[in-house]
């Protein structure tokens, strides 16, 4: 469930409710961000940017726009992207196009208490390449629809349902 | 099943990733608040996404969470500055400030509206060019048709032509074609003016015939016909033909000519 009342508290700078959503959406967050960068340093400066802004901004937020998580995604996406842009950046790592998220499950030893750590990396594997793929540019890297069809050469609408398949795939898994 | 259909359709994982338009996603919202069903789908789909988010986090960033209050609360305090207090300053120094104030923003302005005649005259700039490309083609486009034009003019024009009239047969009593035929050359121009779009897969055959045996040759095909503009097809005619014919064939055309599908005839005046 969205917590709209504290987000509705955030909105009036309430610092208790600020600590509970950052409690509540930080760690994926920080996923999603370290996906784009692949640094745990930078993912931490960018992290805490994009969590002033939240504070600084919350009133900009409106649900009749849109999730909260959709919101904070957009922000956090929006920053990782400007970071990996940077000239400073760039040069210091390369090479980072090509990666899907898939890999950083598989490198990974340990998962933090909210999944089970033993399962998912195996379980993501099982997904088809194309879901792989779908998934990683819709939702880590923010791609529109459109950008998706271009990128992977595939008409609008089969993007849609192609991808709406992929996630119920991956509800299976993270249910079981 | 209205409501399953618009869950199938795959626009609120969409939704949840923010990769719908600004319009189209007030409407999904709006759609929630109406259909609470449909709004758990939505929590769903958030939860499986937050937990990828998790899974692929290099760890619980929770320490952060102290050092990020502290920066909140530098935003959040007014600092308060005490000034100096003001030095005296006499009239005279007084009213060059005011003047020197006053020609400071008289040049601001100047300068503001300057760059701002300046942006409206290089967007004029960009709006001509444009223009001037788009005429040019359409002026390129022009002489081109005028030069076409003019050679067909001057192929019915030229006396060593026969030109011979094909006339409509049972299929298409209205068609009509004129052949031009330049027998120094070789060349048969075929007006095809007259003929109807030919149905899909289908294309018109041009045929020099021999009469006393009946002996059909093809010259060819009138390919492209409904993107030809002017309609007028050239082919090579090395016969000793003494008639045309049209037939409509399928794509790629025929051996010998489909009797039941000849769109017109004509005869030369010997």
């Amino acid at each position: 469930m969205q917590p709209d009342d504290l987000i509705l508290r955030l909105q009036q700078k309430d610092e208790k409710a600020f600590e509970r959503i950052y409690e509540l959406y930080s760690e994926s967050i920080f996923g999603v961000i370290f996906n784009i960068v692949r640094d745990e340093g930078a993912s931490e400066e960018i992290l805490q940017d994009v969590f002033i802004k939240v504070w600084d901004n919350s009133e900009s937020y409106s649900p009749k726009k849109g999730r909260f998580f959709t919101w904070l995604l957009n922000i956090a996406r929006n920053a990782a992207i400007d970071k990996t842009r940077s000239k400073a950046f760039k040069n210091s790592r390369k090479n980072l196009s090509d990666e899907y998220f898939v890999d950083i499950l598989e490198q990974k030893s340990s998962f933090s208490s909210k999944i089970d750590a033993i399962g998912i990396s195996k379980y993501i594997n099982m997904l088809e390449p194309i879901c792989k793929k779908v998934i990683d540019l819709l939702f880590f890297k923010g791609f529109t629809q459109k950008e998706a069809s271009e990128e992977l050469n595939m008409p609008l609408g089969t993007i849609k349902t192609r991808n709406r398949i992929c996630i119920n795939k991956l509800r299976e898994i993270l249910v079981e | 099943m209205e409501l399953q259909e618009y869950i199938d359709s795959g626009i609120l994982e969409l939704y949840v990733y923010g990769a719908l338009t600004e319009e189209e996603s007030i409407a999904v919202s709006t759609f929630l608040l109406q259909h609470p069903e449909v709004k758990e789908e939505v929590e769903e789909i958030e939860r499986v996404l937050r937990d990828l988010g998790i899974a692929t986090a290099p760890y619980n960033p929770e320490a952060l969470l102290a050092s990020l209050k502290d920066k909140l609360g530098n935003n959040g305090a007014a600092k308060v500055v005490s000034m100096p207090p003001p030095a005296r300053v006499d009239k005279t120094s007084r009213i060059i400030m005011y003047l020197s104030l006053a020609a400071c923003l008289a040049l601001l302005v100047g300068i503001f509206s300057l760059l701002q005649k300046n942006n409206k005259l290089r967007d004029e700039i960009q709006i001509t060019q444009a223009e001037n490309a788009i005429m040019e083609t359409q002026i390129e486009d022009a002489r081109n048709d005028l030069e076409k034009t003019q050679n067909l003019l001057s192929i019915i024009r030229d006396k060593n032509i026969t030109k011979v009239p094909l006339a409509g047969q049972e299929v298409a009593p209205d068609a009509y074609v004129s052949v031009y035929w330049d027998k120094e050359n070789n060349r048969a121009y075929i007006d095809a003016q007259g003929l109807p779009e030919p149905p899909q897969g289908m294309v018109y055959q041009v045929w020099s015939l021999t009469l006393d045996p009946l002996t059909p040759t093809s010259m060819g095909l009138l390919e492209n016909f409904e993107q030809d503009e002017n309609k007028v097809f050239s082919l090579e005619n090395p016969n000793n033909s003494q008639a045309f014919g049209v037939t409509l064939e399928p794509a790629g055309g025929s051996e010998t000519p489909t009797m039941t599908q000849l769109y017109t005839l004509g005869v030369i005046d010997a």
